[in-house]
């Protein structure tokens, strides 16, 4: 039952910290809270969906395809929000609340046309078999769910470490004027880390649209509540902190679900995030971050 | 009261009660913009106010009046719990705690015996009317004009241009962003509170994301200058879906888009024009 329910939460877990990377590096890199990072997580869920019902994609080529054009629908929404805002030197919540009404808009507009009915990934696109080791059972769909977040985050931290585009990227997380002078495309820049995101919050979709098959147009917003807990535990910004908060929060709502009761699993995250505000709001590993003039 | 009068005020009550009530939630966004803060919290108030309130009607048969006191008491306590901690930061944390608050508040409604679940509670006997709820609005604009023209409204003018520099001249930061969040959480508490009390029925789906964003609709696309800004975005957005009928289903869709074009176009709303003060000199 523990090992069992251990398990769970790191498949859990590593879907929120895989949600939440996205998120944090959208806040810590471009230094805005884009809201409409929840509907990519559902457009993400939704064109996989499509493909595999469709066309019969596998889920192998729909996974990559869903995220590649989740990430440009990033880019275009970035484009026409986000930059005009940037080259106005608009205040930080001006970029919250943009991203808030499109994130309405949006939502609107998909349940407008395609309603708020549960769908289900068709029966092939899932690979029910499982691993039985001892008592504890992992089915393939959960293997890939952990691989493909492992490898993705594995991918990104390789590029931010070891790449001349991750320094670039860094260095704008920095100080955007002086990376500017430093010989940075920002423009460019930017607009790699809004497809980052985005590709990073559609795999999230997809991959928890295959553990729990029930997707619909709003299951990012209830996402977010997630994506908030782990950035604010994590630390705004802070890549390591989201990767561990994710897990962290994944495990305690498996445990709860399992020996309190699994209606308050979803309290889990908001419980934890008060916490933090109060006790440790610079998060898990964060710097103080005061607003000076 | 004239014939046509009465027939009128009865065909519309429900749009009636419902810009007043609008009116409210949009004042409670008002003060907490007017200071340069952002919370998502109005929704959640709001929900907060109408579950209190309709409990203590169906179940304790409590007299009005102390149901709309508790009914503002809940959320202000909600908002000291979620804001003490975030109001000493950047006001990122408060937008993003306050949506979480809604989003938890809607499944524990849900998950709850006592609210009914996802049904909701019903049966909740019409104690609010005309007289109250827009005698209520009345008051709260009257307060908030006055609060425009004294020093307070100066110092909350000035923290939303410059908050470093607000701080710097003696404002006392913190206190000014509690009690915004405070009064703002109690107008939203007494909103819900009436809405429970005109409409009989109250679920948890009336108090969730959509909610939230339609609410600050009504204040960006008035502006925030004055608290007639939010006032008139109420009455905009409030009557036009009914007037232009196809508009009716993309409601959400056309609130999202407003907010959209107001931060981006016009960022001073349609109302740009602000309350002078008493006693300034130039």
């Amino acid at each position: 039952m523990l090992a069992q329910q251990l398990v769970n939460g790191i498949i859990s877990g590593a879907t929120y910290a895989l949600f939440a990377l996205g998120f944090t590096l959208m806040f810590g890199v471009l230094n805005v809270v884009n809201l409409t990072y929840g509907v990519y997580f559902s457009t993400g869920a939704l064109i996989a969906l499509y493909a595999t019902r469709h066309f019969g994609w596998p889920i192998l080529l729909a996974l990559p395809v869903a995220a590649i054009a989740t990430g440009l629908i990033a880019v275009v929404i970035d484009g026409l929000l986000l930059t005009p805002l940037r080259r106005k030197k608009a205040p930080e919540l001006a970029s919250l609340m943009v991203t808030l009404g499109a994130t309405l808009l949006l939502y609107s507009l998909m349940t407008a046309f395609i309603g708020t009915d549960i769908q289900r990934f068709p029966p092939a696109a899932i690979d029910p078999s499982a691993i039985e080791i001892g008592a504890v059972r992992i089915t393939r769909s959960q293997m890939l769910i952990v691989g493909t977040a492992f490898a993705m985050v594995a991918l990104l931290l390789a590029l931010m470490r070891g790449t001349r585009l991750g320094l670039a990227i860094r260095a704008l997380a920095e100080n955007p004027d002086v990376a500017r002078l430093m010989g940075v495309d920002v423009t460019l820049v930017t607009f790699f880390v809004s497809f980052v995101s985005g590709t990073l919050g559609a795999a999230a979709g997809i991959l928890i649209g295959l553990n729990y098959n029930a997707i619909q147009p709003y299951m990012g917003e209830a996402m977010m509540l997630k994506g908030f807990a782990v950035i604010i535990i994590g630390g705004l910004g802070d890549i390591r902190g989201a990767l561990i908060a994710g897990l962290i929060l994944g495990l305690l709502e498996g445990l709860t679900a399992g020996y309190i009761a699994s209606t308050l699993k979803d309290a889990v995250g908001f419980l934890l995030l008060v916490l933090t505000l109060w006790f440790r709001p610079v998060g898990l590993f964060g710097r103080a971050a005061a607003k000076r003039a | 009261m004239p014939a046509f009068l009465d027939d009128f005020l009865f065909s519309y009550q429900s749009l009636i009660y419902s810009l007043g009530i609008n009116g409210l939630l949009a004042l409670s966004m008002y003060v907490v913009l007017a200071i340069g803060q952002l919370s998502l919290g109005q929704a959640a108030f709001m929900g907060l106010g109408a579950y209190t309130s309709a409990l203590l009607t169906l179940k304790v048969g409590a007299p009005f009046p102390i149901v709309l006191l508790a009914a503002m008491a809940v959320p202000a306590l909600a908002a000291l719990i979620i804001g003490a901690p975030t109001l000493r930061l950047s006001g990122v944390y408060l937008a993003l705690a306050t949506i979480g608050l809604g989003e938890v508040l809607r499944i524990a409604f849900v998950n709850s015996e006592l609210t009914g679940g996802a049904l909701g509670l019903s049966g909740i006997p019409e104690k609010a009317g005309y007289t109250i709820i827009f005698g209520s609005l009345a008051l709260a604009l009257i307060a908030f004009v006055l609060v425009s023209r004294s020093r307070i409204g100066r110092a909350m003018e000035a923290m939303r241009e410059d908050e470093v520099a607000a701080g710097m001249l003696g404002v006392d930061l913190p206190r000014y962003r509690i009690s915004a969040l405070v009064v703002s959480a109690m107008l939203a508490g007494l909103a819900g509170a009436f809405n429970a009390h005109v409409s009989s029925f109250i679920s948890p789906n009336d108090y969730g994301f959509d909610a939230a964003v339609t609410i600050l609709s009504f204040a960006l696309l008035g502006g925030i200058g004055s608290p007639f800004g939010p006032v008139v975005g109420v009455v905009i957005l409030t009557l036009l879906p009914e007037v232009l009928r196809p508009l009716h289903d993309f409601r959400l869709v056309f609130n999202g888009l407003i907010i959209v074009i107001a931060v981006l176009f016009m960022p001073h709303g349609l109302l740009p024009w602000r309350i002078g003060r008493t006693g300034a000199r130039a």
